[in-house]
């Protein structure tokens, strides 16, 4: 599993990391571990999991290419080796993910020296958990129409609103939050700020039940909420820039949600494959049914396009346009998920009735509970419409929509 | 494993590419295309014996810049280019859905190379044309069937039947005959003009090739003429499989993007309702949708053409996803490329048919997208 294209330092530093995971993989604990840091819901999954992060980051296996000063390794192209690592060696996930994959890199970009200094090393540790609010109930694919109201009153602001969509928000310290300060205009009437959360008055988190029943993410109540001037990221009127350095980030966020924690696409396939393989059809399986063949196949064929995409995307001279592969990955990962999940239910046949928990339900309901959950994902990090906009719009150049 | 480093697609094989994307650009843009095969289209799909155009004279400068020496080995006096290569310049090739015997030669070449047929591969590299007939009049895709048979009489083989499906057939100077006898299935070189041997031209859809059923009435074969003895033509044939089935998804993958730019471009310019028509998404998502087709396609493309050369245990299975995926994109883009082009996407004058009509031809030959996954399965079961 050696990477050609490392250099000798990012060699060495693979080797490490190896030997290093190797070495310090955490028992698996006695209870039922979540699929991804969405679905994180319990005090226990979250001490064992924020202990994981504290161990690796301690490693330097976190945050290896950001400033000393930050916190960080002060590398180069390091972090994707450590990332590939962790994600090979299936140990658990990261459960800060909002925080490295969004907060971080935003405050790293606008922040002060004072706020890097202040928020990104406990962010990187795992003792501060992060969640976003930005989508709120009037606002999700038109995120500038957001109307959650920053108020300045002298050295400080009041914050009023209602956030959804806030993973992780009933174990956050902080939020990276976006508001509206001006009603004058859409775009320049938005900043960003750093909001506190936890043990915070007038704020109040409340879980949203999703479709398959679970908790794992929120709704944020604003109340009067003071939050000091020294908590804006950048300035006042540039929420909208700042939003869209956390955006650049979140796509990567949507695809590496599962990395290192919840089953990996290529074993979600072999599992369809297995289920086709021992349920029973016709007197036969359902593998030997050609058309079920057929479609777990086209899942097959998508799932390895997937896979030589990315290789393609390291080829300069095969790809077209920079950012034609890159923008393509979000819609095609979360698609063929939730193809794979609605293959599952339709090979379990009269089994996919079944659900977490019966004892009689084929993979202990995991089909049903797979294909309803992956609506998350094609929803979310930009619906998948918006991401054709975008595609259409910034690589083939067709006339923006509204 | 690890894999081989950008597909091994490295400045020698930019260079052949660049240099056919130039040439094809330069010297047979889609006016030429149209006056060559849709000036007239009585003339296409009503004439006596349909036409077959190419242009002679572009295809002996393909031959003179080397196209048809590329895949074949130095051994044989050819360039001995990696098949990543040979595919960067199918697509092109597809790109301006260029009618020429190139194709079917390449296609031939794979299974000279498994053959190991060195005489007939120097011919190809020569610049000779060449076609495989070796599918029967049912069209199956098996290597083993044919529907022509091969007799031992006085150390000669003597060859009687039908070779349906065949390729530019009319440009071709020699066939690749598969024909079965007491021993199993062989190979037999036949040159066009050998007695016995009549080539009577299909009515096609596709303007930009031709097709011919061979009717082969005791074409006698000496000694030099076998590719493959009996018994060992199935083994060639499918040993060739990957190369054939990723020079047509090159070039399905090639046509497929002209059909995504072409369609893009005319949302961008076509202005009903006060906006060109991408800005509306039942437009604007389903383009994006071809995009996401032909991106997949030539991934699995260039993986395929990769393995074929550095892992080639893999080889059988990327070609096959790589056909499959091609003949979906190539399906999917055809028909929103007339779709989308409303009213005059609809008429002789629109050049997106001519496109059309090649990738539903390309879509089928060697097996559509379904038959491929069939095998894919079998591939898995096999594993």
């Amino acid at each position: 599993m050696s990477d050609r294209r490392d250099s000798p330092e990012q060699a060495e530093f693979r080797q490490y990391c190896r030997r290093w995971i190797e070495e310090h993989r955490p028992a698996a604990p006695a209870f039922r571990m979540p699929l991804n840091p969405i679905e994180v819901a319990t005090e226990e999954q979250r001490r064992y999991l924020a202990a994981w992060q504290k161990r690796c980051y301690e490693a330097g296996l976190i945050a290896c290419d950001y400033p000393k000063d930050c916190g960080g390794g002060g590398h180069k192209g390091f972090q994707t080796v450590a990332s590939q690592e962790l994600g090979r060696a299936q140990v658990p996930f990261l459960v800060n993910v909002i925080g490295l994959s969004m907060a971080a890199p935003t405050i790293l970009h606008h922040g002060t020296p004072e706020q890097k200094a202040r928020f990104l090393p406990p962010l990187f540790a795992a003792d501060e958990i992060w969640c976003q609010g930005f989508s709120e109930p009037g606002a999700g694919s038109d995120l500038a129409n957001a109307q959650a109201s920053a108020v300045r009153q002298g050295d400080h602001w009041v914050v009023n609103g209602h956030k959804v969509w806030t993973s992780l928000a009933h174990f956050a310290s902080w939020m990276i939050m976006i508001c509206r300060h001006s009603t004058t205009h859409k775009y320049d009437g938005l900043t960003y700020f750093i909001v506190p959360i936890a043990d915070t008055k007038g704020v109040t988190v409340r879980p949203l039940i999703k479709i398959t029943g679970e908790t794992g993410f929120n709704e944020v109540l604003f109340e009067d909420v003071v939050v000091p001037d020294n908590l804006r990221l950048d300035d006042v009127g540039k929420g909208w820039t700042v939003a869209m350095t956390t955006l650049l980030h979140e796509r990567g966020a949507a695809e590496g949600a599962g990395s290192g924690g919840g089953p990996s696409f290529e074993q979600e396939l072999r599992a369809l494959v297995a289920l086709a393989k021992r349920t029973p059809r016709n007197g036969k399986t359902a593998w030997d049914d050609a058309v079920v063949r057929d479609k777990v196949m086209q899942l097959l064929v998508r799932a390895e396009g997937l896979r030589q995409t990315a290789r393609r995307m390291r080829v300069t001279p095969l790809s077209d346009h920079p950012m034609r592969l890159p923008l393509q990955a979000k819609v095609l990962m979360t698609e063929l998920m939730q193809d794979v999940g609605a293959c599952g239910v339709e090979i379990a046949g009269a089994g996919a009735s079944r659900y977490l928990g019966d004892p009689g339900a084929p993979d202990g309901g995991h089909w049903p509970h797979a294909y309803m959950n992956s609506y998350g994902m094609t929803i979310a990090a930009g619906s998948n419409e918006i991401q054709r906009n975008i595609l259409g719009e910034r690589v083939l150049g067709l006339a923006k929509s509204k | 494993m690890a894999l081989t480093k950008d597909f091994g697609f490295g400045p020698d094989e930019q260079l052949v590419r660049d240099q056919a994307r130039k040439f094809l650009r330069e010297s047979f843009g889609i006016e030429r295309l149209r006056k060559l095969v849709a000036a007239d289209h009585h003339e296409a799909y009503e004439s006596a014996v349909q036409p077959a155009p190419y242009d002679t004279a572009l295809w002996q400068q393909m031959v003179e810049l080397g196209w048809t020496a590329l895949a074949v080995p130095e051994a044989a006096g050819g360039v001995g280019m990696k098949t990543i290569a040979v595919a960067t310049l199918v697509e092109e090739v597809g790109r301006v859905a260029l009618p020429s015997p190139l194709v079917s030669t390449l296609v031939t070449t794979m299974v000279l190379r498994a053959a190991g047929a060195m005489p007939w591969l120097e011919r190809i590299a020569a610049g000779e044309a060449a076609a495989l007939a070796a599918t029967n009049a049912e069209g199956s895709w098996e290597p083993s069937d044919t529907g022509v048979e091969a007799r031992s009489e006085g150390g000669r083989t003597i060859l009687t039947g039908t070779a349906a499906f065949v390729q530019d057939a009319r440009k071709a100077s020699f066939f690749v005959v598969s024909a079965r006898g007491p021993g199993g299935v062989g190979l037999y070189a036949v040159p066009a003009n050998a007695p016995g041997l009549t080539i009577t031209p299909d009515r096609i859809v596709d303007l930009t090739r031709d097709q011919a059923t061979l009717t082969l009435s005791r074409v006698p074969v000496d000694a030099a003429g076998v590719v493959a003895p009996e018994g060992r033509g199935v083994a060639a044939l499918e040993a060739a499989m990957p190369g054939v089935l990723t020079i047509v998804a090159a070039d399905l993958c090639g046509a497929a993007e002209w059909q995504l730019q072409t369609t893009t471009e005319y949302a961008k310019t076509r202005v009903q309702f006060d906006h060109p028509i991408g800005f509306f998404q039942a437009v604007k998502h389903p383009i994006v949708n071809m995009m996401l087709a032909v991106d997949r396609a030539r991934s699995l493309t260039y993986a395929a053409a990769c393995a074929i050369d550095h892992e080639p245990d893999d080889a059988p299975r990327l070609a096959r996803m790589a056909k499959a995926a091609a003949s979906d994109a190539a399906a999917f883009c055809s028909d929103r490329s007339i779709q989308l082009h409303g009213g005059i996407g609809f008429t002789w004058e629109c050049d997106v048919h001519l496109y059309f009509k090649r990738q539903k031809h390309n879509q089928l030959l060697y097996g559509d997208a379904a038959y491929q996954r069939a095998k894919l399965a079998e591939l898995l079961d096999a594993r």
